[in-house]
């Protein structure tokens, strides 16, 4: 077998990023480019599940059972959203557990825009409509992400997303189309949310520090200003059909740009609210931190149960073995055992052939009375 | 840096529906078998995605090396022959 050089290793990396390839979890890869995914995907998945809160304030108090349905859902698919992204920053090496450990410690952020506070119900409307809205011009991008694992996520979590997008604005425009006072709400929603939406895009081209080397390797497909002008076209023509108004009096078409030019962002805010001074950054982690350790009893109990149900399954095995001297070494073993292996495919949605392959996570145990227990 | 006290990987297979294969949805974390079963329920079939799962712990997979890409796959280069578009016919032969 040949050696493989560091030299044609950045070959081969640089050039499946230049054909559109996808990097995959056991490829060799620059360790500024693995440290790039773990710090974005991280991130990525932290907001996820802090961004389960502010919804989830507004479960108990939905205006109606289908309403409380659907924000139910919704809140769930953030939870698995953020276990897809979980997994995918797994791929590159890092434990979940030290994921969580940064989360909770503030070594690693989540996006400020969760930092906000829900303050009537309308903010649900306003949340799926320009939160998830602008989570999508995002992240439609990054389905194309020259990281395999971020890329599949991104495929999954896209196709979901759009469920969220659509009910926040059908709840607003019911509230819209309401009473003057229900119309007022989603007005007011609408307000708070629009300009924390916009920086969601992440700061100016200009100051953006990682912008251009994650470009370069395909990382991110398009600028953030970019992405946040896309935005800002795609909503206008939204908010008239919700008979809304975005709160910007600069917003207009211009026809020569062919695109809506809209007023100065508020960065220093954006600062603020990153470095901690956000109305809600205290109550999300505490809330986060909380909702951890309240739930160490179960991954405990959970851990338990698995530990005593092994040592069950296997003390059966061996008395079984010892029984019936031996049969399990013929190879087909009691039939007891198959009775069993039966049942367990059962419950596994008959993997058939897999069972016979050894892919069932629970092989029949073929070693002698004694070794099993150890 | 504590040890780690995260359940152990599984590997998520689904099949979507009758006659397909199980395909590879993605992984998680579970305490046993179960539990992991449970939890591929909740997080890859949430839409109707699937009629039948499967769990397999991430430790017992055997991957090839991405590294030995050439050199394992290599014996399958060379031998065009193996693909019906190899062969000329003239024109006009049918159902061939
Ligand atoms: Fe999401
Ligand atoms: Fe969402």
């Amino acid at each position: 077998m040949t050696s493989v050089t560091a030299q044609d290793r950045t070959t081969a990396f640089d050039a499946a990023v230049a054909a559109d390839e996808r990097i995959e979890p056991r490829d060799w890869m620059p360790d500024a480019y693995r440290a790039t995914l773990v710090r974005q995907i991280a991130q990525h998945a932290h907001s996820e599940i802090i961004g389960m809160q502010p919804e989830a304030n507004w479960i108990s108090r939905a205006p109606s059972l289908r309403r409380k349905a659907i924000l139910i859902a919704k809140v769930q698919d953030e939870a698995g959203h953020g276990l897809y992204l979980y997994g995918a920053a797994e791929t590159l090496g890092t434990g979940r557990d030290e994921l969580l450990d940064k989360l909770h410690s503030g070594r690693q952020k989540y996006s400020s825009i969760f930092n906000y506070p829900t303050l009537t119900w309308a903010d649900v409307g306003a949340i799926g409509w320009l939160v998830d809205g602008a989570a999508i011009t995002n992240q439609v991008p990054l389905c194309r992400c020259s990281y395999g694992p971020y890329a599949r996520a991104m495929v999954r979590i896209c196709k979901e997303e759009s469920f969220h997008q659509r009910q926040g604005y059908e709840s607003l425009l019911t509230l819209s189309r309401g009473t003057p006072a229900q119309h007022e709400m989603a007005q007011d929603a609408v307000n708070r949310w629009w300009w924390p939406s916009l920086m969601m895009f992440g700061p100016p081209d200009d100051e953006s520090a990682h912008s251009a080397q994650s470009m370069a390797w395909k990382i991110k497909r398009h600028s953030n200003d970019e992405l946040r002008q896309r935005f800002v076209d795609i909503c206008v023509p939204q908010a008239e059909t919700l008979g809304l108004t975005l709160p910007d009096p600069e917003l207009k078409w211009n026809e020569d740009r062919r695109h809506y030019d809209f007023g100065p962002i508020d960065w220093q805010e954006f600062h603020e609210v990153l470095k901690g001074n956000g109305p809600c950054n205290e109550q999300r982690i505490t809330q986060r931190r909380r909702a951890h350790d309240e739930g160490a009893w179960v991954r405990e109990a959970a851990a338990a149960y698995a530990a005593k149900h092994d040592t069950a399954r296997q003390t059966a095995q061996t008395a079984q073995t010892a029984q019936t001297g031996q049969a399990t070494q013929t190879g087909q073993g009691t039939q007891a055992e198959q009775a069993a292996r039966a049942e367990q495919s059962r419950q596994a949605g008959q993997p058939g052939q897999a069972v016979q392959a050894g892919l069932t996570s629970r092989p029949a145990q073929t070693t002698a009375a004694g070794e099993a227990t150890a | 840096m504590t040890e780690s006290t995260d359940w152990p990987l599984w590997e998520v297979f689904v099949r979507s529906r009758r006659g397909l294969s199980h395909t590879h949805a993605g992984s998680l974390h579970a305490p046993d078998a179960e539990m992991a079963l449970r939890n591929g329920r909740d997080l890859y079939t949430r839409r109707n995605e699937g009629v039948s799962l499967w769990v397999v712990p991430s430790a017992a997979i055997t991957a090839s090396s991405p590294d030995e890409k050439d050199s394992f796959f290599e014996p399958a280069g060379d031998k065009p022959y193996r693909h019906p578009t190899f062969y000329d016919i003239p024109e006009g032969v049918k159902h061939l």
